[in-house]
């Protein structure tokens, strides 16, 4: 072994319980850092798989609807979609990029329930969906973040009328109990309240609905329905009627209470009536998501290629809760490696001064022999390095167990914007770069904190060094 | 191996001056001393304590420069030399013997022994065999891998007479080699050093009030107050 190390490595055992103290404090750092870092980690995976498998990876919409046309969907639609959609497909380049690529269309009206006891109605934000689609963008999950269990079959591409409503949409409109939901209080009873002849409006309403909708088979076996009235792209109130299949709770109380998802087709007919089926977006869900900058610029230059009226936004644009947490936790663990890197940086830089202190005169010994300035430095800072180095290998290990102890005790979790429990996981072992980032960091400010009592040392005058007891 | 220094004289001193500042004041340490000491011999600096013999070994050791005058080390005007100049010259041409022997505390006697001649750059196989040879001459190649702190005082000087012998040094200083032995210890240790002296045919150069080493000395540089009284020589070159 070169002697270098090996006076090195035997002066760290020789102040075994220093330099355990000092490894310690690294090892603690590291720890926190990784397991922190790992528990971050996958808040954003569950946040970007949350994200992508609801709005896709990048959304092309009508030239100015990311600034304008929230208030008015329908007049911002995108005509000729088909071809649209067609040309993305047909493009050798975004082709195989491409997971999932699917029309959709918001809706803004008013949703109401005149059929049963109850007698309410309230505005909503609707979003029409292709079923099957939808479903092959929630089985993205390349981070097995499990966040979706099994397939939901409610909704499909052939049952045109049927859709989903926000818990909060479904308690509004009174349909706890017809839906046999848990956590829902019923309604109390309205209609005895209603005002003369309002039960006559409310069976027009419902003859209307019907008229174009037809009523839907599921509806006979006491599936409850609502009704949902918006204004056409040309101005003219248009009704249809939509079968509850069950409710889909949204993490953000707002969007819950007035959340419907419907068929497409449904929405379509409800913003166009009988005028051009347009869509508001055209969400593409990529296979990866570092494929993001590539696909934006290619289907970019489609667009100007063909000179379409259209632009395009990302997940994180449409959804800038995404951004905000991303930043929060990035924002934390910048702040906890500043901490941890400050206890490190302390921790070694006070036992390598008493080293230095204790090893003066064994200094003065081997400049005496011949050993240079740079020789002494090098030592010093060799073990300040070490120290830092098996500090850190040791926290990475603790946190690779830990890790493993907590993914597999079964904890779950609701992360922020989410309405259901997922499994609660600190992904250390599947971020290398984290675990050797860390390291390096912590060696890097371990080799650092030792600097300056090294640099100390190699000052020292040879006759003062040895004559220091 | 270091090539030998021809001339009769390792070291030369002229007109040195050595003051150290305490406080306010200057204090000199050395005056105006000039000397040369013969190569190949058995040289012991006496005076009382505070007289300067330690400064003086320091600047001929090269551990320590000269406030003026010059300092010529085998042949080499070491004034002139850089920091890391002087170390390397001290690995080639200096051996150091200490009171407190400061051999390295985490090295076995072996690796102690060994240190100079790596400084050197010798491969390991030359290492191994100078550095048991010369465990062997100070009658230690048993104790080879024992750490200083498992040795007794006499055997931590023998490793350090080892260390300063092992590459051959045109010069070996030591201040106060025997002051921390008992007299036993001390007597065995300064035949050991003059046989070594004799075979190796070395320079050592001493400070030292023992009597015992003094018996020994084939020149006597006596210092009073940082001055040189007188160069008596006990035994022809």
């Amino acid at each position: 072994m070169n002697l270098l190390l090996k006076i090195v490595l035997r002066n760290i055992l020789r102040n075994r319980r220093r330099s355990i103290m000092t490894g310690s404090a690294v090892a603690a750092g590291s720890l926190a850092l990784l397991l922190f870092g790992g528990f971050t980690s996958y808040i954003f995976s569950g946040l970007e798989t949350g994200n992508v498998q609801r709005n896709g990876h990048l959304t092309v919409f009508h030239s100015g609807y990311f600034l304008f046309g929230e208030g008015n969907p329908a007049a911002y639609g995108i005509a000729h979609y088909r071809g649209v959609m067609e040309l993305i497909h047909d493009d050798p380049i975004l082709r195989p990029m491409i997971n999932v690529m699917t029309p959709t269309q918001s809706v803004l009206g008013i949703a109401g329930n005149f059929t049963g006891t109850v007698d309410a109605s309230k505005t909503f934000l609707g979003i029409g969906i292709v079923p099957s689609d939808r479903e092959r963008m929630r089985g993205w999950d390349p981070y097995d973040t499990r966040a979706v269990n099994g397939l939901d079959r409610r909704m499909a591409d052939s049952e045109e009328s049927v859709g989903l409503l926000g818990l909060g949409m479904a308690r509004v409109l009174g349909l706890c109990g017809p839906l046999r939901l848990k956590d829902c209080p019923p309604a109390p009873d309205t209609a005895a309240a209603q005002t003369p002849g309002t039960s006559a409006v409310n069976r027009e309403v419902l003859d209307l609905a019907d008229r174009d909708t037809g009523e839907h088979p599921n509806a006979a076996q006491g599936e409850p329905r609502i009704q949902l009235l918006a204004a056409t792209a040309d101005g003219a109130p248009n009704i249809v009627s939509l079968t509850v299949a069950g409710v889909e709770q949204q993490g953000v109380r707002e969007l819950d209470d007035n959340y419907v998802i419907m068929d497409l087709p449904l929405a379509q007919q409800l913003v166009y009536g009988r005028g051009e089926h347009k869509v508001t977006g055209i969400v593409l869900q990529l296979a990866r998501t570092r494929d993001m900058p590539a696909a934006r610029a290619r289907l970019a230059a489609l667009i100007r290629q063909h000179r379409l009226p259209l632009e395009i936004r990302g997940f994180g644009e449409l959804n800038p809760f995404y951004g905000q947490v991303v930043r929060l936790f990035s924002g934390i663990f910048l702040f906890m490696t500043l901490v941890m890197g400050m206890i490190v940086l302390f921790a070694v830089v006070n036992t390598m001064t008493m080293n230095v202190m204790e090893r003066t005169n064994e200094i003065g010994t081997t400049r005496a022999l011949g050993v240079r300035r740079q020789g002494i430095r090098r030592q010093f800072l060799m073990e300040g390095m070490l120290i830092g180095a098996i500090g850190a290998a040791v926290g990475s290990l603790l946190a690779i167990a830990l890790s493993l102890a907590v993914n597999h005790a079964g904890l779950t979790w609701v992360p922020p914007g989410n309405a259901n429990p997922i499994p609660l996981r600190v992904d250390v072992l599947g971020k290398p770069g984290l675990i050797s980032g860390a390291w390096l960091g912590l060696v890097l400010v371990a080799t650092l904190a030792a600097l300056l009592p090294a640099n100390r040392a190699a000052r020292l005058s040879v006759v003062d060094a040895l004559r220091h007891v | 191996m270091v090539p030998r220094v021809s001339s009769s004289s390792v070291v030369r001193l002229s007109r040195v001056l050595k003051t150290y500042r305490v406080g306010s004041t200057d204090v000199k340490a050395l005056d105006d001393i000039t000397l040369a000491i013969p190569a190949n011999r058995f040289s012991i600096v006496i005076g009382a304590s505070g007289s300067g013999k330690t400064t003086l070994l320091n600047l001929i050791g090269c551990i320590d420069t000269a406030t003026d005058g010059a300092v010529e080390v085998c042949e080499e005007d070491v004034t002139r030399l850089s920091d890391d100049r002087l170390a390397d010259f001290r690995s080639r041409h200096i051996g150091f013997i200490f009171q407190n022997f400061s051999l390295v505390p985490v090295l076995t006697a072996y690796e102690n022994v060994e240190y100079p001649l790596i400084l050197l750059g010798m491969t390991v196989a030359s290492r191994r065999q100078h550095a048991m040879a010369m465990l062997e001459a100070v009658g230690l190649a048993e104790h080879a891998h024992r750490f200083p702190n498992e040795l007794s005082g006499g055997q931590k000087q023998r490793v350090a007479i080892a260390r300063a012998l092992v590459k051959r040094p045109t010069l070996v200083l030591a201040d106060e080699p025997t002051a921390n032995l008992d007299s036993v210890t001390g007597a065995s240790i300064i035949a050991l050093m003059r046989r070594v002296q004799a075979e190796l045919n070395t320079t050592f150069i001493f400070a030292s009030h023992d009597a015992q080493l003094i018996s020994h000395a084939d020149d006597i540089f006596a210092i009073r107050d940082g001055a040189l009284l007188e160069h008596r020589m006990e035994t022809e070159q």
